[in-house]
């Protein structure tokens, strides 16, 4: 590879993973979950009787995630309070949750992630994802997986792993791509997938595989976190 | 047209039709619909379509206005994509702050547009840093009846392809009475097209209609063109609660190709 990434990474190279569970100690369940300088902290409250009362569901029981970022995590003040932009993640990152939760034990209830980016370079969402999805599993809320997520760039035509800002704001020969995905931690289902840029059908294809390889360092991270947390 | 959902008689009777790959109306799982275009639907907008897709209908006008750059892109024009889902176009829509979908929709139709190349940024500058023209695309459904997002953006390539520039008088204020010939600096051959995939069970399909969309499990939308003569895709995003597998991503990848020329051949001679 002749493209030099400008934090001098290697290609499949992350960033430092940093992971804390419990940091909200008035939350159920609650972590931490850093790549490099991205760092995202989420908070589970729940399964609690949901209200308003006609929200409630008695066949079982509701996810609800709110993703923002704090205004003084980019370098342009962030208006604080929720946008489009914050609607449409806190929607993807509930999809990308979703599928490895069982809160249908839970007639009428909620559980709530709060998830905020206290500091951003790059890669919120993926981090957002992380963090969650160990906040829920401190929380004891059943789930039949854990969740791991990670962002593939490419730079002009090469490939890499977790992009950080400077990379997303990469401009020569076919510029930045994006491309956050989410999946079930031991199976190959994906439960987020979203792209940005410009980038052959059959690039995609070696991108997956690439995500499939960072989510099991992911994992490992996840695991470990956990792990920590009970000793 | 109630406004019941879709029965589960209905639901269960379409799973056992698409799993021996058959539809309604006739059409294969991956068979795309009758696709129509018009123009003409405001002469008050800078430029504006009508787009088809089987029953669905999406009108979508082009506004023009002076602004200033954002900080970030100083010598680059801006793009706004909006819409709404009018109570007009179904009895499943309501008036009041835009739900999801009517968040989600414009979202994705920006994406397919802004990250394909179509528009020349630079181009939009009237004076570097000060004043730009800001393109205002807006997208409405006058009946759904599934695909809304497809529909919406080719309704949005139509109309921005559509649009001429309005005439600046002395001060450098918009005449908008006065239209100008000149067009809206586009890229002649980047045309940005959406396809979005429904997935029921292990099946996947295209241009669903309204009763099989809501069947479906989960979807997922790519936004497709070609950028110096490569297919690229540029942007993607899966909606839904039900996951995707690798192997279902990859044939969807396999797919793109013939469906993007297949569409484009289709809408290049509607096309401005």
């Amino acid at each position: 590879m002749t493209l030099k990434r400008p934090s001098g990474r290697k290609a499949n190279e992350m960033r430092p993973i940093v992971t804390k569970v419990g940091v909200v100690p008035n939350a159920d369940g609650s972590a931490m979950f850093g790549f490099g300088n991205t760092i995202a902290i989420a908070a589970v409250y729940g399964p609690r009787q949901l209200h308003p009362q006609h929200m409630q569901d008695p066949s079982t029981g509701i996810l609800r995630v709110n993703y923002d970022l704090l205004s003084f995590s980019v370098s342009d003040r962030k208006k604080p309070g929720p946008s489009r932009r914050s609607q449409e993640i806190s929607k993807v990152i509930e999809w990308a949750l979703l599928p490895v939760l069982d809160i249908k034990e839970f007639p009428n209830t909620v559980v709530d992630v709060q998830v905020y980016i206290p500091q951003a370079d790059a890669s919120t969402r993926v981090a957002a994802i992380n963090a969650a999805a160990l906040a829920l599993a401190h929380a004891g809320i059943p789930m039949r997986d854990l969740v791991s997520a990670v962002s593939i760039g490419k730079l002009d035509s090469d490939l890499v792993v977790d992009v950080d800002k400077e990379e997303e704001d990469f401009e020569e020969g076919e510029g930045a791509t994006d491309f956050p995905l989410a999946k079930v931690s031991n199976s190959d289902e994906f439960t987020l997938l979203q792209l940005d840029g410009k980038i052959p059908p059959e690039k995609i294809k070696e991108a997956l595989d690439m995500g499939v390889e960072a989510c099991k360092e992911i994992y490992e991270a996840q695991k470990k976190a956990l792990k920590e947390m009970m000793a | 047209m109630s406004t019941m959902d879709v029965s589960n008689l209905t639901k269960d009777f379409l799973k056992k039709m698409f799993s021996e790959g058959k539809r309604f109306d006739g059409r294969g799982l991956m068979d795309l619909n009758d696709v129509t275009i018009e123009y003409g639907v405001s002469n008050k907008a800078e430029g504006s379509a009508r787009v088809k897709i089987g029953k669905t209908e999406v009108i979508a006008g082009v506004k023009l206005a002076l602004g200033e750059p954002y900080p970030d892109s100083p010598d680059a024009g801006n793009l706004v994509v909006s819409g709404d889902l009018l109570p007009l176009a179904s009895p499943r829509f309501e008036l009041g702050p835009p739900g999801f979908l009517g968040i989600e929709i414009p979202r994705l139709v920006d994406r397919v547009v802004r990250e394909s190349g179509m528009i020349e940024w630079e181009k939009l500058v009237i004076k570097p840093k000060e004043k730009v023209w800001t393109i205002y695309v807006d997208a409405y459904p006058l009946n759904d009846d599934g695909s809304l997002t497809d529909a919406a953006s080719i309704a949005c390539v139509a109309a921005l392809r559509d649009a001429t520039l309005p005439a600046l008088d002395k001060e450098g204020k918009i005449d908008y009475e006065k239209k100008t010939k000149d067009k809206l600096p586009l890229a002649k051959d980047i045309i940005p097209l959406s396809f979005t995939f429904y997935k029921l069970g292990d099946k996947l399909l295209l241009h669903p209609t309204r009763e099989e969309e809501e069947t479906c499990d989960s979807k997922i939308t790519f936004g497709l063109s070609m950028w110096n003569g490569k297919l690229m895709v540029n942007s993607c995003q899966k909606g839904w609660e039900t996951t995707f597998t690798l192997d279902e991503i990859k044939q969807m990848l396999d797919i793109l190709p013939e469906k993007y020329e297949e569409l484009s051949k289709k809408l290049n001679k509607h096309l401005k």
